[in-house]
């Protein structure tokens, strides 16, 4: 495996996890998230600051999964008291207070980042493999949430809290699961990222990038597994094989979630389903 | 032996109007009562506090023995307090059966830890195939919610409650848009409902079904109980009849 491959698989792995990640919080219990590249950050700049001080990979990797998983379970509270169009502006504000800050702290290299992160002691190929090893980790995870009864409940929540209530289920503590499930394998993304990048800067993790997530998520199908596997790998590769999808990619991004909307709202996975047989 | 659920001194205003005023009432186990009265009397909104769908602005709700006033919708029902809605209120992304294995798995639900580390579901699919049968929705179990005529979901609907094995049952007008034939079939399904156990408190403004099904009423006026007993008794009180009909 050249370097190239192995740059593009680890950024197709950790891509992966973060659009896996937001599929939990939006796919399967319904709560829109509009900030997701803020538990990206988060579990970035923890495993970096943690990496500087001469912490080992593992504790890096755990300290950014618990530090994100954290914080969006306290995010993840406003998702109890407002719902979709509000919690869309409420968590797009959460990305914003996030770079806002990371911008404004030195002993975090303002804007200019964190640089100078050791390396994960393995070599570029077997970091990668790494990576698809823990990408395919949060796919088997995924897969298993949602044949579960966690899944079938998630689905009853996203599809009506009320009726939800009826049969029992305290929706907030589901909420709040799905938030903490999502936002620590973002955190996880990030603590991957690092030893990938070796430096983070502050704008790596902006509004763009959730949307990017988003788009992964949207285009997939939300809530499907396969589909957000699938546009995930294509809409990583997109910018590689086309220089004007590179040039233009949040142009061609938003173009493409607006055709979604249109005419496949459920995505990817949609199309695959209503094909005839 | 203490009744299954008292109700003491329920008040509750919207606007500055009282929709509950002073409402107190027991329901003895196994019995099925039936709280009846004029529009506006504030019967559904006495359900609704029971249910914990409102919190009163004072008095309380007392189910087996144990304060539950506090206690969220969700909480309660795990109590076994089950309820419907008298607009249906199904999961339209879910297939009529898996609407009843939600509530039959109510055990898998309790948790997320419980949920993510149970999958089965062959044990909620063979209770949800029993009761669907039980209410003649058998053939339907594979439909989704949105092909079943207003008659089927409200069974539907029943089902569901039934399934998450409650002890005590609020039922908000479920036979409020049935035809005569489908009241009747409503009304014979539930009326089975105290011999397997089920205590039910039953809003309705069927009075001929009413009297058929239920063993005891409660009558409210104006967010009060005016009074209740026997149905034959009841009802034949002028004061009763002149709240309720009109007529004396």
């Amino acid at each position: 495996m050249s370097a190239y491959i192995a740059s593009l698989v680890s950024v197709i792995g950790i891509n992966l996890i973060l659009a896996l990640s937001l599929n939990i919080i939006t796919g399967f219990c319904g709560q829109v998230s509009l900030g997701h590249a803020a538990f990206y950050g988060l579990g970035a700049y923890t495993a970096a600051y943690l990496a500087k001080l001469g912490a080992p990979l593992p504790v890096n990797l755990l300290a950014g999964t618990a530090m994100a998983g954290a914080i969006g379970i306290v995010v993840g509270l406003t998702s109890l008291r407002v719902r979709h169009d509000f919690l869309a502006v409420t968590t797009m504000g959460i990305g914003f207070v996030f770079l806002g800050f990371v911008r404004k702290q030195k002993w975090l290299g303002g804007e200019l980042g964190i640089s100078g992160i050791p390396g994960p002691g393995l070599d570029a190929v077997s970091y990668a493999l790494l990576i698809v090893v823990f990408a395919l980790t949060v796919m088997g995870f995924s897969l298993w949430i949602k044949q579960s009864w966690m899944g079938f409940t998630f689905d009853a929540v996203a599809g009506d809290e009320d009726a939800a209530r009826t049969v029992g289920v305290n929706v907030s503590t589901y909420k709040l699961t799905a938030f903490g499930i999502g936002t620590a394998l973002a955190g996880l993304a990030g603590g991957l990222y690092i030893y990938f990048a070796r430096i983070i800067l502050p704008d790596t993790f902006d509004f763009v990038q959730s949307i990017a997530i988003l788009t992964m998520v949207v285009i997939g199908g939300t809530g499907s597994v396969w589909g957000v596997f699938a546009s995930t790998i294509a809409l990583t590769l997109l910018p590689e094989v086309s220089r004007a999808a590179a040039d233009y990619r949040l142009l061609v991004f938003g173009t493409m979630l607006i055709l979604v909307m249109r005419f496949s709202p459920s995505g990817l996975a949609g199309l695959v389903r209503r094909r005839p047989a | 032996m203490s009744p299954l659920a008292r109700i003491e001194d329920l008040h509750i205003s919207f606007g500055g109007v009282a929709a509950a005023n002073g409402v107190s009432f027991t329901v003895e186990r196994g019995e099925f009562l039936a709280l009846i009265g004029p529009n506006g009397a504030g019967k559904t909104t006495a359900l609704r506090l029971v249910a914990g769908l409102l919190r009163p602005d004072r008095g309380c709700v007392v189910f087996d023995d144990h304060d539950v006033s506090a206690l969220p919708v969700h909480a309660r029902v795990r109590l076994g307090i089950g309820f419907t809605h008298q607009t249906v209120r199904p999961f339209y992304g879910f297939s009529t059966i898996e609407n009843v294995m939600l509530a039959a798995g109510h055990g898998r639900t309790a948790s997320p830890w419980r949920a993510i580390t149970s999958r089965s579901r062959a044990a909620a699919r063979d209770k949800a195939c029993a009761i669907l049968d039980r209410f003649g929705l058998g053939t339907q179990a594979e439909q989704s919610p949105r092909a079943l005529p207003l008659g089927q979901r409200k069974r539907l609907e029943v089902a569901r409650a039934i399934a998450l094995d409650p002890r005590l049952l609020l039922l908000d007008e479920p036979l409020a848009g049935l035809s005569s034939a489908e009241a009747t079939t409503m009304a014979d399904l539930i009326r089975t409902l105290p011999a397997q156990g089920i205590t039910v408190v039953l809003v309705e403004h069927n009075l001929g079904e009413v009297l058929r099904v239920a063993d005891r009423l409660v009558v409210l006026d104006a967010g009060k109980v005016m009074a209740q007993g026997a149905p034959q008794e009841v009802m034949a009180r002028d004061d009763v009849r002149q709240a309720y009909t009109g007529v004396v």
